[in-house]
């Protein structure tokens, strides 16, 4: 037998003309044609590689170039089919007419669903703003009977399509997942139609084994809902919801003996009907349980307020550490939670008024000792309250996001010192953040 | 040996400052200036009306200027591949002078040109007019690479020194030397074409406010400096409601078209400032109009793909909602923001919108609410801002869409509570939305939460008079905030709870590095989906683009909503991948 002789080199070499390469990217190959006069040649080599050898070589491989060198030979096309690579799956559902971004061939999904649901273990569905998208991935939820997931995510890359689902839809088909895959520890369902009695058929089959779940904005479910997640599902490290899910049960709940620490509790506090809404207040016991349970949970708040509805928060000490206001937030806000906000880390503002918040600042610096990030848009704060709280803060602001336009000069600095000053005390170089003034 | 020089105008459509100009004129025996119109994609209605307009008069203006110089313009009908060859022979050209355009396209077109030029023999001379660096040199100052940050551009120009001193403005006795051959045929042939004689309709004209030309510029030049120096302390002035009128010193457009010359307004803003504080250096902020325009015109210089989202290694691709009824809702200024409108309305009566009415518009359009591409705002400000170019645009919109440059995306102007902060009289929006004049100052920003009474009292109901609210702006800044962090903390791989944290600080010295790991990063997001063949796309756009890079006025095209450019086009085709073949091949 001549194998080995013939080199790779010189096959190369063969196939140097037009009509050779024609011929491969014809027959679709990327690898060897039978060469004539040739047999058994260097394609028994390549086609021999052990199983394990071309699965290593096609896990570095993207998904389209591993197709393409599945169709190459049996032995290959054995190998594209071996269940680890399929653990991992991104859906892409997108239609032409609302996105820039290409979708998932509808070959592959129904190949998938045929041949891997079973070895699929973290799934996630990205889906533009169009209603049939989201109908799509529900249509592909329902089918993934006999899974193992661990771990799913439903996004929406532009507007929440998945709202557009028809409630009994998506509830039956997240439930196939959800009673079939027995060992779910990740759920991102923001922005979703999911409802109380999902939310119960996912307790009833995964509350071992669930950690961390994200269900922002999903306004079909009640507290009563939430709380009996975290009753049940005490591995339950990481949790996103709405204020109105807030409960004191619940954070009780999330306290009790049996529950593991929290890691990351984040709240989004949107206003529904401006001016309308009325928030319901949290008792500072509650709060205190849950951090004396969990001393080094993150407590992140998102509000997206009028600023006439911030009058029920931080009227006690709260242990947030994030803090975004996506819209204006008043001086006297921003004064309490100098106040009652110790465990500070991060706070962002996005937008105030047309007084300075120098006072507010400086309180911030002296009893958040912990704050290393600060965010400030569209706000006004003079050039000497804003060194002040620097020099305060000192080096552990890792994160000084200031708006050009926020920096108010006054008689110590004007706008050209302000940057060497605050660098100064910083300890590295900073500028403020600008926007281009043409 | 008889020199007969050709001055090409393209963006420095000026007398003052001009060393190409100078260089034409230097020894020559003959010299004729002529400017190379495309009017063939001119005539779609009123779109790019007023760009139009504003270039005209610039060239009249010139025109008129070298009329007191005993010569004319010449305007050439056109693309220059075409007119060149046979100009060079009417005219027995032997140099041929011109202004380096740092466009990637610029650039095409005229080494094109240049060769051409060669193979006639006509000697070329091209000189840096239309900004006050050589922006290779920039380049070569930040290891070879163009600064992504505007902070570390102006640490570049720190240590560049000071730019070139302006020359002087071509003056008659120079031109007495190399006297023009006007024939009386000159108009017929070589005249400024008027609007009409492009297609465009007329009679519904609005006043002009913006007046352009060489003359114009000037006067506004002494006035800018005047009101300047008024301000002693060169303090930044609080923005208000007069603010975002169009300015009699405003002098953006003159810029623009180079009938300003950058450097000669550096100088008199240096000159005023030492004047007035005795000498003392002044800080880069004084300039910082310049200053942002060069530093988008580094950026771009070399990157054919800086004005689109696909393929250009600096864009952060985000995936944008497509919605050509929310375009164009926007671009017509129905969003039923009276804040937003307003800005829309004065950018299409007039051309021109302050800068913070700009991020106020393009935030609604793209991160703020809508979450609709850049690239789109782009585009309609291209057809109605009279200062838009190519670089600076494009730049600028990847900027205020946080898709380029490092940006924190945390701050989100409110379409209600900015405008309010700006405008809090609401005269601005009186002005150009007169249906909401009778609001009271309470109202008016957001005439929806107004009580029935209040608005029958106006005689403006929100839903018949006026559009209601096309979005809820908290809402959808959730929504946005979300999806930018998601963006952003894929790009980075970033795990952290941090919302600042997520935009990667970037590190100066391994800026290049950066550079090339995001844009690979970036591309990688699709990793699951097929991604058919697009060197066949841009390659198309590339020569599209080439073949009408002739008019320095990107011609007006036709409304550039709802229809736009197909993506997904047959002509790309992917390449067939064999999902479902099971069995092995011959």
């Amino acid at each position: 037998m001549k194998r080995g002789r013939i080199s790779i080199k010189s096959k190369c070499q063969t196939f140097s003309s037009h009509e050779e390469r024609a011929k491969r990217r014809k027959s679709g190959a990327s690898g060897f044609t039978p060469i004539p006069g040739h047999p058994g040649g260097s394609l028994e080599d390549w086609g021999n590689l052990p199983h394990h050898v071309v699965l290593q070589i096609f896990q570095h491989l993207s998904l389209v170039d591993r197709a393409r060198a599945s169709s190459v030979c049996r032995r290959w096309n054995d190998v594209f089919h071996i269940p680890d690579l399929w653990r991992r799956f991104e859906f892409e559902l997108n239609q032409p007419a609302t996105s820039y971004l290409r979708s998932t061939h509808p070959d592959l999904i129904q190949q998938i669903i045929k041949k891997h649901a079973q070895h699929l273990q973290y799934v996630s569905f990205k889906v533009d703003s169009c209603t049939e998208s989201a109908e799509a991935a529900c249509d592909i939820l329902s089918q993934l009977v006999n899974c193992t997931i661990k771990t799913l995510g439903l996004i929406s890359t532009a507007r929440p399509s998945f709202m557009d689902v028809s409630q009994s839809h998506f509830a039956s088909a997240l439930t196939v997942v959800f009673v079939n895959s027995k060992s779910l520890s990740s759920i991102k369902i923001d922005d979703t139609p999911v409802d109380d009695p999902s939310l119960k058929v996912l307790v009833a089959n995964n509350s071992d084994t669930l950690k961390l779940l994200k269900m922002s904005s999903c306004p079909h479910v009640s507290p009563a809902g939430i709380l009996c997640v975290a009753d049940q599902c005490h591995g339950l490290r990481e949790l996103a919801l709405n204020y109105h899910l807030l409960s004191d049960e619940l954070l009780l709940a999330l306290s009790s003996e049996k529950h593991v620490h929290l890691e990351h509790l984040r709240i989004d506090v949107v206003s529904e009907n401006p001016g309308q809404t009325h928030f319901h207040s949290i008792k500072r016991n509650s709060w205190e349980a849950l951090v004396r349970h969990s001393p080094k949970v993150n407590i992140v708040m998102y509000f997206f307020l009028y600023e006439e509805e911030f009058e029920p928060f931080f009227r006690e000490e709260t242990p947030v550490t994030h803090l975004y206001f996506g819209r204006a937030v008043s001086k006297a806000m921003l004064g309490r939670i100098g106040l009652n906000c110790p465990r500070l880390v991060e706070l962002v503002v996005c937008a105030n008024g047309l007084e300075p918040l120098d006072e507010e600042l400086i309180r911030i610096a002296e009893r958040c000792k912990s704050l290393t990030a600060i965010g400030l848009g569209e706000c006004e704060v003079t050039c000497s309250g804003f060194v002040e709280f620097v020099k305060m803060c000192g080096g552990r602001l890792t994160q000084l996001s200031i708006m050009e336009e926020v920096l108010i000069p006054d008689s110590s600095y004007n706008v050209e010192q302000i940057h060497s000053e605050v660098s100064k005390h910083l300890g590295r170089m900073w500028f403020p953040d600008m926007m281009p003034t043409w | 040996m008889v020199v007969n020089s050709v001055h090409w105008f393209r963006k420095g459509l000026r007398l003052h400052d001009n060393p190409a100009l100078q260089e034409a004129l230097d020894g020559a025996d003959t010299v004729r200036c002529v400017y190379i119109l495309d009017p063939w994609f001119a005539g779609s209605a009123n779109v790019g009306l007023n760009r139009w307009r504003f270039l005209l008069e610039s060239l009249e203006d010139l025109d008129t200027s070298l009329r007191k110089l005993n010569s004319r313009l010449f305007v050439v009908r056109g693309q220059p591949t075409d007119v060149f060859p046979r100009l060079f022979k009417e005219w027995n050209v032997t140099r041929l002078t011109f202004e380096y355009d740092s466009d990637p396209y610029g650039r095409e077109r005229d080494a094109a040109i240049l060769k051409m030029a060669q193979d006639f023999g006509v000697e070329t001379h091209v000189r840096n007019l239309n900004t006050l660096y050589k922006l290779d040199r920039i380049i070569e100052m930040n290891n070879n690479t163009p600064p992504l940050t505007f902070k570390r551009f102006q640490a570049i120009i720190q240590r560049l020194g000071l730019p070139k001193r302006p020359v002087p403005t071509v003056s008659r006795q120079q031109m007495e030397s190399c006297p023009t051959d006007i024939t009386y045929t000159h108009d017929q042939h070589y005249g400024v074409p008027s609007l009409e004689e492009l297609g465009f309709k007329t009679h519904s004209l609005a006043p002009i406010t913006w007046k352009g030309g060489e003359t114009e510029a000037l006067e506004r030049l002494n006035r800018h400096v005047d009101k300047k120096g008024w301000l002693a302390n060169f303090e930044r002035p609080r923005t208000g409601a007069d603010s975002l009128m169009a300015s009699p010193t405003g002098l953006s457009p003159y810029l623009r078209f180079g009938c300003l010359s950058c450097r000669v307004l550096y100088f008199r803003l240096r000159e005023l400032y030492m004047k007035v504080r005795k000498n003392h250096t002044p800080p880069l902020s004084l300039y910082s109009q310049l200053m942002w325009r060069e530093f988008f015109y580094t950026v771009a210089t070399n990157n054919p793909a800086f004005d689109r989202m696909e393929g250009n290694p600096i864009c952060v691709q985000i995936p944008w909602d497509r919605n050509p009824e929310a375009l164009a809702k926007w671009a017509e200024g129905r969003t039923g923001f009276p804040w937003i409108d307003a800005i829309m309305a004065q950018l299409k009566q007039e051309g021109w919108i302050h800068h913070l009415a700009r991020h106020a518009v393009a935030c609604f359009l793209t991160r703020g609410d809508l979450w609709l591409s850049w690239e789109c705002g782009m585009k309609v400000f291209e057809e109605l801002l009279l200062d838009a170019d190519w670089s600076i645009n494009a730049g600028s919109w990847m900027w205020m869409s946080c898709s380029s440059f490092f940006q924190q995306f945390f701050h989100c102007y409110c379409p209600v509570g900015f405008g309010r902060r700006i405008d809090p009289s609401g005269d601005y929006i009186r002005r150009y939305i007169p249906i909401l004049k009778d609001y009271p100052n309470r109202y008016i920003h957001e005439p929806w939460s107004a009580p029935d009474e209040v608005q029958r009292a106006a005689h403006c109901v929100v839903g018949v008079d006026y559009p209601k609210p096309m979005l809820d702006h908290a809402q959808q800044s959730r929504l946005n905030i979300e999806r930018m962090k998601q963006v952003y903390k894929q790009l980075s791989s970033y795990k952290g709870l941090s919302l600042l944290g997520s935009v990667s600080t970037l590190q100066e010295e391994v800026e290049s590095s950066t550079m090339i790991d995001t844009s690979k990063a970036a591309s990688g997001m699709n990793r699951a989906a097929m991604v058919p063949d697009s060197s066949c796309h841009s390659s198309q756009e590339a020569t599209a683009a080439s073949a009408t890079a002739t008019s320095e006025l990107l011609p007006p095209r036709k409304r550039s909503w709802p229809m736009e450019q197909e993506r997904h086009s047959d002509k790309c085709r992917p390449p067939k991948i064999p999902w479902c073949t099971e069995s092995s091949p011959q």
